[in-house]
């Protein structure tokens, strides 16, 4: 056997060689519309059963579908986001099955004609490097409901509430090699739906779901055959997924099998994927145009005003932020990641030192919250307090050291840092007068070591520097004391 | 009370607004009627206390000189239309016992403009049939050669059957293929499908999306008019409803065909059309002529696969519009162990044979791998017949069929599915097109049952159809009752 | 599109069934399955039709789809959503249970 450790990631060694992962990935965003995509119910989460179901919803006879204008721009936006063409004609298509909560017995879905065609975007890595992963469409569908399997012993529930939510099923071409890659763009993807505001991207409630395809081969080889898991809701769970999945291939592939392509889940509990239980007949979604809707049209020039409109993403943020604000390129690409990270840092290094201001909120900040299992939303700290601490050090009104001490009870008590340093006095003092007094003290209760210095024990200034800042308790500003100490001892 | 059922719906209009008869008394006429013609089993339900309480509401309007354009007219509703709070089955054991919460926009149209509902006729079975035999609740009988027990056709044969019964002063249909217009020649009557998108579907019970429209069934040309009038309009609910306002059809009554084309498709006159039916479309082409019409000889080379295009598109569209009778929120559930055993029991139990048919059809044509040759073809060939009608409007104003190949047959003697469908061979053309039409009776075959002659307009043009549909009306002067109407 | 008659069998029209949710009784499976070899017969008269270069029609509106607002102005009526449902409880609408 090779030596593994050297083994890039994405490859696995077998038997027979090095195997290669083969991965696409179909991420279903919901957008962050109020209504529904075809319905004026509410897309809004955690409500009472059935409350946000209309007529059309719950398919009663002779209801109809009419679609929402703010979740056709959504779409449209994140295909400008995506540098991907714009199909200013695209098609309702229904997907036609059976299921208890798909009340119309089909779903509104886009089948060969998109609101969005192929895009490409970039991902960094952890390593620095950057690859560019090509997106083969983006279409506009209704969400299913939800059936709770746990309430009886014999029965179903339904609830209709997520019934014809929108959603954008953003799918990329199998252009990912590793489930590291796989979650770098699904951060990415996250990331700019967030800054065009499509999507909450919140994966813990489902507004961001993933489904990962994953195969294997030999480099250079044709691709193998894939299997798809399903329903994937955190970016740790989909590298989990994709390794282990891609695992079990290699082995069956060595063993001399076949891999049947098939849709699996995965057991988070277990790290593993299996094969989904109820293997139903192949499915047949005979889709075909939706009768009920028209094709979807719109002109060049309303697409043109969505993208005057769009907001500064991540990329071209990046690179201001680097040039505006001298921080580093790695630094930038960690601000840039999330539009609420970089609006707090644009706010609070407005006017001030940049790269101290990254520092603080990178290194501090950041693992502040992180102590404190906290999410940034919850950053008992504002943008406005975490300025103020980097004007109070640099305008010298207060020492780094003293600073982390202002910064741990801004955390504790969401004060200012201006007044946290009034009440427990922490202004750092640079009057001349005020220090010659404290140093006239040490030099008085030291004379034997002042004598000791005189004669040539250079090493002791150090000591009474020491003896001064424990004296002002931290406060007196250190290069004064420096100063009129060696002044004083001359 | 028999003078109160010789009025048409305009002559009961002005003399409801006259003061000369009140609406109650009107209804209360029809509903004796209702019951004295019961045994045709045109309705499904009857809504009686409903009925004379919205009558009694029009009678203080049309007294207080606040009266609406169809203030206290009785009218009956085929139970494709969802009313609120009022039973709606679609003629299917599905939906034996569901009650909208909701009113259809075009019923609801209806009721904003005064008229009065007598009940819910019957009809085929989610309107797919043409005869009326497809209903769960047993066939409706033709008023006509009553004691022969002939189909009322289909799939509005409830409404064309009360309509020619007098049973309902007017009534609404919907047309998929010919469910207005066929039905409407077999009774003796006028039945007029508008443009695809006149009227709105919201409410409506879907059997195919692209070719369902609704509209009137009633005695006279101007009876349609009044009631288009109504039911017409846009509607933000229905997003195939068109944005375009319909002129006041009562306007276009007596506008002459002076000088308009009228176009004769040499496709329409194929064998197995009968002899009487042939004759009276001659005879009607002669009266245009001499109405000052001329008479212009097209072509609409594709109407020969018009049918099978159809009976390609409307079970494709329907297979998916039937999914959600699923059992599951409402309709009548057949209970089973597992979801799948109780989704087959349900629907292999709530729907009869004939949708049965259609649904395995429509699933078959989109099925995988059978898409591009089935329905896909389908499709192009509509744009085909669709491209014959454009091409021909280029040359005339109208065009004049008849209605249907033959006259009304006996209840139970077309067993053979496809036998059955040959009755909307004139009607389905005009309907891929989406183009509106109008079925009006013409006169009496040798057996002494009615002939209907359809015209058919250019998209959006319902007014040029009824002044050309009056003037063929008022030359034909057909003015035969049913024996089987109510006296 | 295949010859007529051969054109669906009895395994063809219980996938077809299955497809569509319906149960069929064996008994009445091979007066189906006549019948709707007949229907496709008839409509496999479209071969006759030369289609190349035409564009499938799959709406007659000439008009755009409409687009409305996004503005929540439906919904909070469960109890109409659930009036004519055959069986529902606490809210839910309630079936046999459902294995994934």
């Amino acid at each position: 056997m090779n030596d593994t450790s050297t083994l890039k990631p994405g490859h696995i060694q077998g038997e027979t060689g090095i195997w290669e992962m083969v991965i696409g990935l179909e991420i279903h965003a919901q957008i962050s519309s109020k209504s529904k995509l075809f319905s004026g119910a509410s897309a809004s989460f955690g409500s009472e059963a059935n409350r946000n179901v209309s007529l059309v919803d719950a398919a009663m006879p002779g209801m109809l579908p009419v679609i929402n204008e703010f979740c056709v721009e959504q779409a449209v936006k994140t295909g400008l986001a995506l540098n991907a063409k714009i199909n200013n004609v695209s098609v309702f298509d229904r997907k036609n099955y059976f299921y208890a909560d798909l009340p119309q017995g089909y779903q509104i879905s886009q089948f060969t004609k998109p609101i969005v065609g192929e895009g490409e975007i970039i991902v960094d890595l952890d390593d620095g490097e950057q690859t560019t992963i090509g997106i083969e469409r983006l279409h506009l569908e209704q969400d299913a409901g939800k059936s709770l399997h746990d309430q009886h012993p014999t029965k179903s529930y339904i609830d209709l509430n997520r019934t014809g939510v929108a959603l954008m099923e953003i799918v990329s071409k199998p252009d990912i090699r590793s489930p590291q890659e796989a979650g770098a763009y699904v951060k990415k993807i996250r990331s700019i739906l967030r800054y065009i505001g499509a999507c909450d991207g919140n994966m813990e409630e489902g507004s961001l779901r993933a489904d990962c395809n994953v195969s294997v081969r030999k480099s250079g080889e044709e691709f193998g055959t894939r299997c798809e898991i399903k329903n994937l809701n955190s970016i740790r769970f989909i590298i989990q997924a994709i390794q282990s999945e891609a695992e079990r291939q290699v082995d069956i592939l060595e063993e001399g099998g076949t891999i049947d392509q098939e849709t699996r889940l995965f057991d988070t509990s277990t790290g593993e994927t299996r094969s989904m239980r109820s293997k139903e007949d192949a499915h047949d979604y005979r889709y075909f145009p939706d009768p009920d809707l028209l094709p979807l049209e719109f002109t060049e020039s309303w697409v043109q005003d969505i993208k005057e409109k769009l907001p500064e993403l991540p990329d071209s943020l990046k690179k201001r932020l680097v040039k505006d604000f001298g921080i580093t390129s790695y630094d930038a690409s960690i601000l840039v990641e999330e539009k609420d990270y970089v609006d707090f840092y644009q706010q609070a290094a407005n006017g001030r030192d940049g790269k101290l201001t990254a520092n603080w909120m990178i290194t501090e900040l950041f693992g502040a919250l992180k102590k404190d299992n906290l999410s940034f939303s919850e950053s008992p700290i504002t943008s406005e307090n975490l300025g103020e601490l980097i004007s109070l050090i640099s305008n010298g009104t207060i020492s780094g050291k003293i600073a982390k001490e202002v910064f741990s009870e801004m955390m504790k008590s969401k004060k200012s840092p201006s007044e946290i340093v009034k009440e427990k006095g922490l202004e750092q003092v640079s009057d001349d007068s005020e220090i010659l007094k404290l140093i006239d003290q040490v030099i008085s209760d030291n004379q034997d070591k002042v004598n000791e210095y005189l004669s040539g024990k250079d090493k002791l200034f150090g000591f009474f520097v020491g003896q001064v800042m424990k004296l002002s308790q931290g406060k007196a500003n250190p290069g004064v004391v420096n100063k009129l100490l060696k002044e004083k001892l001359k | 009370m028999s003078e109160l059922l010789d009025f048409n719906l305009v002559e009961a209009s002005k003399a409801l607004k006259n003061k000369e008869i009140s609406s109650l008394e009107l209804t209360k006429a029809y509903l004796k009627s209702i019951s004295d013609t019961s045994s045709l089993g045109a309705y499904l339900e009857i809504v009686e206390v409903k009925a004379i309480s919205m009558a009694k509401e029009s009678d203080k309007k049309l007294i207080d000189g606040t009266a609406r354009p169809l203030e206290g007219i009785p009218i009956g509703i085929k139970d494709m239309f969802c009313t609120k709070n009022i039973k709606t089955t679609a003629s299917s054991k599905i939906l034996e016992n569901f009650i909208p919460t909701y009113e259809s926009t075009v019923t609801q149209n209806l009721w904003n403009d005064g008229a009065v509902i007598l009940g819910k006729l019957s009809c085929d079975e989610f309107a797919m049939g043409s005869s009326n035999e497809t209903a769960a609740k047993g066939n409706v009988i033709n008023p006509w050669l009553k004691n022969k027990k002939m189909s009322p056709g289909g799939s509005s044969g409830g409404s064309a059957a009360a309509v020619a019964a007098r049973s309902a002063l007017a009534a609404t249909g919907t047309d998929t293929g010919g469910s207005i217009r066929q039905p409407a020649a077999f009774c003796g009557i006028t039945g007029l499908k508008p443009t695809y998108g006149r009227c709105s579907r919201w409410g409506i019970v879907a059997f195919s999306s692209s070719l369902d429209q609704a509209g009137p069934l009633t005695r006279t040309v101007s009876d349609a008019a009044l009631m288009l009038n109504s039911m017409a309009g846009y509607d933000q609910k229905d997003s195939t409803s068109a944005n375009l306002k319909m002129p006041d059809l009562m306007d276009y009554l007596d506008k002459g065909i002076k000088g308009k084309k009228i176009g004769i498709p040499k496709e329409y006159t194929q064998d197995g059309i009968s002899e009487d039916i042939v004759k009276f479309y001659e005879k009607s082409i002669g009266w245009l002529r001499d109405e000052g019409a001329e008479i212009i000889p097209v072509s609409l080379p594709h109407t020969k696969y018009a049918l099978p295009a159809y009976y390609i598109i409307a079970p494709a569209e329907a297979s998916s519009n039937l999914a959600r009778y699923d059992g599951v929120r409402y309709g009548a559930r057949q209970e089973a162990s597992s979801l799948d055993e109780m989704y087959e029991l349900t629907r292999g139990n709530g729907f009869g044979d004939e949708v049965k048919r259609r649904i395995m059809i429509g699933t078959y044509v989109l099925s995988s791998g059978y898409y591009d040759a089935y329905y896909l073809k389908a499709q192009k060939v509509r744009r085909l017949i669709k491209e014959d009608f454009e091409n021909v409007y280029k040359k005339v104003d109208y065009i004049l069929t008849p209605s249907t190949p033959t006259t009304s047959f006996e209840l139970g003697k077309k067993q053979d599915p496809l036998t059955m469908y040959l009755n909307d061979i004139f009607t389905v053309p005009a309907s891929l097109a989406g183009l509106p039409g109008i079925s009006l009776p013409v006169g009496l075959d040798k057996s002494g049952l009615p002939i209907g002659i359809q015209l058919i307009a250019n998209s959006f043009d319902e007014a040029g159809l009824i002044s050309t549909a009056r003037v063929l009306e008022m030359s034909a002067g057909f003015n035969f009752i049913a024996d089987g109407a109510a006296k | 599109m295949p010859n007529k008659d051969t054109i669906v069998d009895v395994p063809t029209v219980n996938k077809i069934a299955r497809l569509s949710r319906l149960d069929i009784p064996e008994v009445n499976k091979e007066n189906l399955t006549n019948d709707l070899n007949n229907i496709l017969g008839f409509v496999a008269q479209l071969d006759e039709v030369d289609t190349s270069n035409v564009e499938p029609l799959a709406s007659v509106t000439g008009h755009k789809l409409p687009l409305r607002s996004d503005d929540v102005n439906d919904g909070n009526i469960e109890d109409l959503v659930l009036k004519n449902a055959p069986e529902s409880s606490s809210g839910f609408f309630v079936v046999p249970k459902v294995i994934e």
